[in-house]
């Protein structure tokens, strides 16, 4: 189908244009193209470790700045690869796409030594081995956190909640406290709850943090429908309009941090990523802000944070395969992992760092992390394979319906997994 | 123009010669892709696995028929269609009709008009979602400011308010294109009938009605099939300002996840396909209307 393919490039063209800051290739030199978040300062750091590689090697780098949402970026890559294309070397991924993404990757074992696989957390380099083939290597890591406003709590005498309990009855007491105190716009918690990925990750830790499991079991039969989920749900949807603003239905990270950053919310639900931004010099709530493992669903539940982070990967089209295996040993490198987690609050893949006294005393959500890493829930994407979208995409569907009052949790969890039970058997058809 | 005149056979032959490269063009660029499109429905074809796919017949057709999320797809894409094509349509009428008439600096209100359909639509739909925005947008803040509501508004959170706001945003970009349509057909119109109306002593808005807008009516359908054709294929505008949600989803919006998100192009075929056939469908009937219409009414001026 050359016409379908003559389209994807089409469009891969155009996106490329829209997104590159091209450097002018030398001649000698092997130039690299790497697709990197823009999300938060991600790309600036991007940049400045792959320039780095490229000084130190004498090659040179390109740089294409992705969509800003997940789902976005995923459709992208799936056009560029599914058409054959090498416009991109290097791709940054999600930790949830080796199983969809990995057949067009290069495998990085044939490139690399195998030892500096070994030095990542092994549940991660476990995700990125798909059928035997190290198709990525981890660059960082994410867990979801509870950010909370210190000096709140001090002023209202409270503690950081440990419970989902203990946070709506703090949220709410501030909220009014505040908002009696001359700050109408005062919220309590804000979270991403539009109906996208990062509505399942924040779902996914209430079910989990509640002993409701993780939607999908090891053996890969659905469990969602349980009664624990549906009170972690119902729960969610109770501080819709009470202490989450209801346009949190619309809200990813970014607006998220947006309502946090410029003081409108005392407790958020975020990624490490946004820890040095609260505390940036133009940040509003600098100093003021401090980070706890997210709430446990009641006391016999457990404090639950989804497993994020992103990989790096070679296009297995590229032109430049050592080139760009080399640039992907560099940025994951012990080193710049560091400069990163230092400069960006990207926490590393490398247990060894978690223990660096340089790191922690920059980033002391470091030193929370190393605690609480191995309660890290994973997403049902090991399970799902293929067919993890369809399935992330009924959860949020499900879950926005339920927080946004179209539908109760029951019915909705009933609901969800009649259709994840169809899309099993459909995908043995 | 006898049939079998050797100058009619030339004449028939040089159409041919000249229409070909047209024709070729069409089907290269729109039948080609489109029996492409209807032939993978009947696929289990995926994404990363193009070459290798199974015939299944009306399988996927039966799985369109079965979702309630499709229909609700077509039900949105309806009502957003019927709606804002009916409100762009009487607000460009009206603007337009402003605009006709003779003021001091008309050629650059006329410019002014038309800013927001020159804007992109994923720009204005990103433009827009920053001023619904319930915290710091600059809607809620001048609704409140007019105490026209008494807490700020989710808009484009609300199940209630989404569609709402997509269509406002849509009413707001497509309303300079139907005045465009309508001011040119208004200053093709012969004077001569409203001095004739004038001297008669009728009334302007019985003027408006028996002269205006019978004559006009032909320019009026076009721009509205045009604007309806537009609409039913709507996608940019729900999938910056509102997403996947089932409040406000497209049928172009359903079709563009499961071919890309979900990589299913043998189901997304399907869905792309009945869209299409509804598209025809309400295309076929308001052309159908729009022809009856006149022809019952129209009369002589």
């Amino acid at each position: 189908m050359p016409l379908d393919t003559g389209i994807r490039r089409l469009a891969a063209a155009a996106a490329l244009l829209a997104g590159a800051a091209a450097a002018p290739p030398a001649a000698a030199q092997t130039t690299v193209t790497i697709a990197c978040s823009a999300l938060g300062i991600g790309h600036q750091l991007c940049r400045e470790g792959a320039e780095a590689w490229a000084q130190e090697t004498g090659n040179a780098v390109r740089f294409v700045a992705t969509p800003k949402s997940a789902t976005d970026q995923l459709a992208l890559y799936q056009q560029l690869l599914a058409a054959g294309s090498a416009d991109i070397d290097v791709f940054q991924i999600d930790v949830v796409w080796p199983g969809i993404l990995g057949d067009h990757f290069l495998d990085l074992a044939d490139h690399i030594d195998p030892a500096a696989a070994g030095e990542h957390l092994p549940v991660l380099v476990e995700t990125a081995t798909v059928d035997g083939r190290l198709v990525a290597l981890p660059w960082f890591i994410d867990m979801g956190l509870l950010y909370y406003r210190e000096d709140l709590l001090r002023r209202h005498g409270r503690p950081v909640p440990t419970t989902w309990a203990d946070l709506e009855q703090t949220a709410r007491l501030i909220r009014d406290a505040e908002r009696a105190a001359g700050n109408d716009r005062m919220w309590g918690y804000v979270w991403q709850g539009r109906a996208y990925e990062g509505l399942t990750v924040n779902a996914l830790e209430w079910i989990d943090s509640f002993g409701g499991g993780t939607i999908v079991g090891d053996d890969g039969a659905v469990t969602v429908n349980n009664p624990q989920a549906v009170e972690a749900l119902a729960t969610a949807a109770g501080w819709v309009g009470t202490i989450t603003p209801q346009g949190v239905l619309n809200y990813t990270e970014e607006e998220a941090r947006g309502a946090f950053q410029s003081g409108n919310a005392v407790f958020m639900r975020n990624w490490p990523y946004a820890w040095p931004l609260v505390n940036g010099s133009d940040s509003p709530v600098k100093g003021m802000v401090g980070v706890a493992p997210l709430p446990r669903g009641g006391t016999d539940g457990k404090h639950t944070g989804a497993l994020g982070g992103q990989m790096l990967a070679v296009n297995r089209m590229s032109a430049v395969p050592d080139a760009a295996a080399d640039l992907v040993r560099h940025l994951t490198g012990a080193q710049e992992q560091k400069r990163r987690a230092m400069r960006g609050g990207y926490n590393p893949t490398r247990p060894a760092l978690y223990e660096d006294a340089d790191l922690i005393a920059v980033n002391p959500v470091v030193a929370d992390l190393a605690g609480a890493l191995p309660g890290a829930v994973a997403r049902p994407s090991r399970q799902a394979g293929q067919l993890y979208n369809q399935l992330s995409a009924e959860l949020y569907q499900a879950v926005h319906r339920v927080l946004s009052g179209s539908a109760e949790a029951a019915d909705a969890l009933a609901g969800l997994e009649r259709s994840l039970e169809r899309l099993n058997r459909r995908s043995r058809r | 123009m006898a049939h079998g005149s050797a100058l009619a056979r030339e004449r028939r032959r040089a159409a041919a010669l000249f229409l070909a490269p047209m024709l070729a063009v069409l089907a290269l660029v729109a039948v080609w892709p489109l029996a492409r499109t209807v032939y993978f429905s009947f696929t289990d074809a995926t994404l990363g696995s193009l070459d290798s796919y199974v015939i299944v017949g009306v399988e996927n057709y039966r799985w369109l028929a079965e979702d309630p999320d499709w229909w609700r797809a077509v039900r949105n894409t309806v009502v957003f269609t019927v709606v804002s094509v009916t409100l762009e349509t009487m607000l460009g009428l009206v603007i337009a009709l402003a605009l006709n008439a003779r003021l001091p600096g008309r050629g650059l209100l006329r410019a002014a008009v038309l800013i927001p359909w020159a804007i992109p639509t994923v720009v204005s739909a990103q433009m827009w979602g920053w001023m619904f925005h319930d915290l710091y947008g600059v809607v809620n803040e001048a609704l409140l400011a007019a105490g026209l509501i008494a807490a700020p508004k989710a808009w484009t959170a609300d199940p209630d308010l989404s569609m709402t706001a997509v269509v406002l945003v849509d009413v707001w970009k497509a309303t300079p294109f139907m005045t465009l349509l309508i001011l040119a057909a208004l200053q093709m119109l012969p004077r001569d009938l409203y001095e004739a109306a004038r001297v008669d002593g009728i009334h302007p808005v019985r003027v408006f009605f028996r002269v205006t807008l019978p004559l006009i009516r032909p320019a009026l359908m076009v721009a509205v099939i045009f604007r309806t054709l537009d609409a039913l294929r709507v996608f940019d505008l729900m999938y910056v300002l509102t997403g996947n949600i089932r409040e406000t989803m497209s049928m172009s919006v359903y079709a563009r996840r499961q071919l890309i998100d979900f990589q299913d192009i043998g189901y997304g075929s399907a869905a792309a396909t009945a869209l299409f056939l509804v598209v025809a469908l309400i295309t076929v009937t308001t052309i159908t209307l729009g022809r009856v219409r006149p022809g019952g009414k129209g009369g002589s001026g």
